[in-house]
């Protein structure tokens, strides 16, 4: 029963301190603007995400959060620091894994990560155990003395992801960590990332995957040319801007645009992309029902569930990945 | 001391250059032949000029003295030597890490800041170039072309030449586009080991000496030849700094330079 001490813990609970806090943040390089001015907060123990098309400013704030890119207006925090004048102390404390694999191919698996950890001044013994224990980590323990150069590339981005963890980070920055991999690949990275969660590591992430960000962020913000168009938890982004399902419907080559018309007033909205045409509605197999009625004749039709890249889609007009 | 450093922007501050060193004793120990392999080339220059031209060409005269040709070229292919080794580590190796291995994107992402990068590497081209001058030194002894025990000092001179030319040809690398490039290198180098003052005195370039003076090599022989000699005169002076003058410069833009290239 301590009174002085009551309100304290009772507020930080709640309201933490956020990790990174972001205001008015934009990038130019030579002119171009490639991020616009953005706010943002990431609270500790967060699974955060960027999701948004090549181009949308995704990899430059990232590289600004790792203290490798200059701040070009507005300011950053992290852990309360400023990267302008603090940025080797809050390297210190991030795990960064790039969007290209920048691991050393003149070293082995286990010798990455033993000079990444001295870059960290580690001692060499801690390194080594830490090297033995990421390997495990990374399912990579057999690999150890293995030539980087021979990895395939589901290895090479586990044993990124490895070095990234070599000075235990507080924060862990994932640029598109599995861009390029097969789906099994995918999928071992996935459990591996959500283990790290459970530890209570807070995750950046950039994806223009829409299922990873549903599978792994806890919020997300969807950013295209340079801004955020929009944030909250993947549930959230759908339920604001988009219907419960989606009817999916493929007609004949260069008739889409007529069926959009047929379809008009069906669920709440239509989109004709080039390749289908979408009815967006609370109940799908309705609107698909309304749709033969109105003498619809398409090829295939799908009713599923609503995604974060219908979200993308409403909110700019443009399929995410093009 | 912290509130010092705060004020010095990152990229000049140098706090933990070793560790590329470090990195780089590993990467080579699988690698050490090709090390090795450095230290001949000199040495097959040294007993050509030995056995053959110096048959031909008799003594040298220079500073008044007479000397055997083979006494007159040692110090200079050692500082050639010495340059040689320093370009060849801070250009090809240090294009490669840049622009195709991305090890310095990866080392930046740590506490490591560009400085740490730029002096690491030119260190270690420096104890690469250590090693090939004292290998070098103890041949010319064994040759009986060392005067003195002031031989030894042509070591810390090899150190400044070495640091010159790796802070030269790593400032350089960094604005090459590819491998093309290493061309120019190549280009750059021939002139520099040929009109020296290595292989014929200043004297014998008349008018043209002053062009010879442009030459950072050309300080470095005079160095290694007063060394060898354990001749000291008022203008080593001039020679050393002249070379400590182009290692700061050049240091300060590289470290500059991989800010710009890889902190955009």
């Amino acid at each position: 029963m301590s009174s002085v001490a009551s309100p304290a813990s009772a507020a930080a609970p709640s309201s933490p301190e956020p990790l990174i806090v972001a205001r008015g943040l934009t990038k130019s390089f030579d002119g171009f603007e490639a991020v616009k001015g953005i706010d943002l907060e990431v609270r500790p123990g967060e699974f955060f995400g960027f999701l948004g098309p090549n181009g949308a400013g995704k990899s430059s704030t990232m590289r600004m959060i790792a203290c490798v890119s200059p701040v070009s207006s507005g300011t950053l925090r992290l852990f309360g620091l400023d990267p302008a004048r603090d940025g080797a102390r809050i390297r210190a404390r991030i795990g960064v894994v790039p969007q290209l694999d920048t691991l050393d191919t003149e070293l082995s698996v286990q010798e990455n990560l033993w000079i990444y950890g001295r870059f960290f001044d580690l001692p060499r013994s801690e390194c080594r155990r830490r090297a033995t224990e990421l390997l495990e980590f990374a399912q990579l323990s057999d690999r150890a003395d293995s030539v980087v150069e021979h990895l395939s590339g589901g290895m090479k981005r586990r044993l990124s992801i490895a070095r990234s963890l070599i000075n235990d980070p507080e924060l862990l920055l994932l640029d598109e960590p599995t861009t390029g991999l097969d789906p099994q690949a995918r999928h071992v990275l996935w459990e591996r990332l959500y283990r790290l969660k459970q530890q209570g590591v807070t995750q950046v992430l950039t994806t223009h995957y829409m299922d990873e960000a549903e599978q792994l962020c806890d919020r997300l913000v969807v950013m295209d040319q340079g801004r955020i168009v929009a944030e909250g938890s993947p549930r959230e982004l759908i339920d604001r801007y988009s219907t419960r399902e989606v009817l999916e419907l493929r007609f004949a080559a260069g008739t889409n645009d007529q069926h959009g018309a047929l379809l008009a007033g069906i669920g709440d909205k239509q989109e004709v992309l080039p390749d289908r045409v979408l009815v967006y509605a609370d109940d799908g197999e309705a609107a698909l029902s309304e749709a033969h009625h109105r003498g619809a004749r398409p090829e295939s039709a799908l009713v599923r569930r609503s995604s974060l890249e219908d979200v993308f889609l409403q909110l700019t007009g443009r399929s995410l990945v093009d | 001391m912290s509130t010092v450093l705060r004020i010095v922007p990152e990229t000049f501050v140098v706090r933990r250059p070793h560790r590329m060193i470090e990195r780089h004793v590993v990467a080579y120990r699988r690698q050490w032949m090709i090390v090795f392999s450095g230290f001949f080339e000199p040495l097959f220059y040294l007993l050509s000029m030995r056995a053959g031209v110096g048959d031909l060409v008799g003594d040298v005269r220079v500073g008044g003295r007479s000397v055997p040709y083979d006494a007159f070229v040692a110090p200079a292919l050692m500082a050639s030597s010495a340059m040689n080794g320093a370009i060849f580590d801070s250009t090809g190796n240090v294009l490669h890490r840049l622009k195709y291995a991305r090890i310095y994107d990866a080392a930046l992402a740590t506490p490591m800041g560009p400085a740490d990068v730029a002096v690491g590497e030119i260190g270690w081209a420096l104890i690469r170039g250590q090693v090939y001058a004292i290998g070098f030194l103890a041949v010319m002894a064994g040759l009986g072309l060392t005067e003195s025990w002031w031989s030894l000092m042509a070591l810390p001179v090899c150190a400044l030449i070495g640091l010159t030319f790796a802070s030269i040809g790593f400032l350089g690398t960094t604005y090459m586009r590819g491998w093309s490039d290493m061309d120019i290198v190549n280009t750059a180098m021939m002139p520099l080991f040929l009109f020296s003052a290595t292989f014929f005195p200043i004297s014998s370039y008349g008018d043209w000496g002053w062009v010879v003076q442009l030459s950072p090599l050309y300080h470095g022989v005079a160095l290694v030849r007063a060394a060898n000699a354990g001749v000291w005169t008022g203008s080593l002076v001039v020679h050393a700094l002249v070379l400590v003058v182009i290692s700061v410069v050049a240091l300060v833009l590289a470290s500059r330079r991989v800010d710009r290239l890889l902190r955009r």
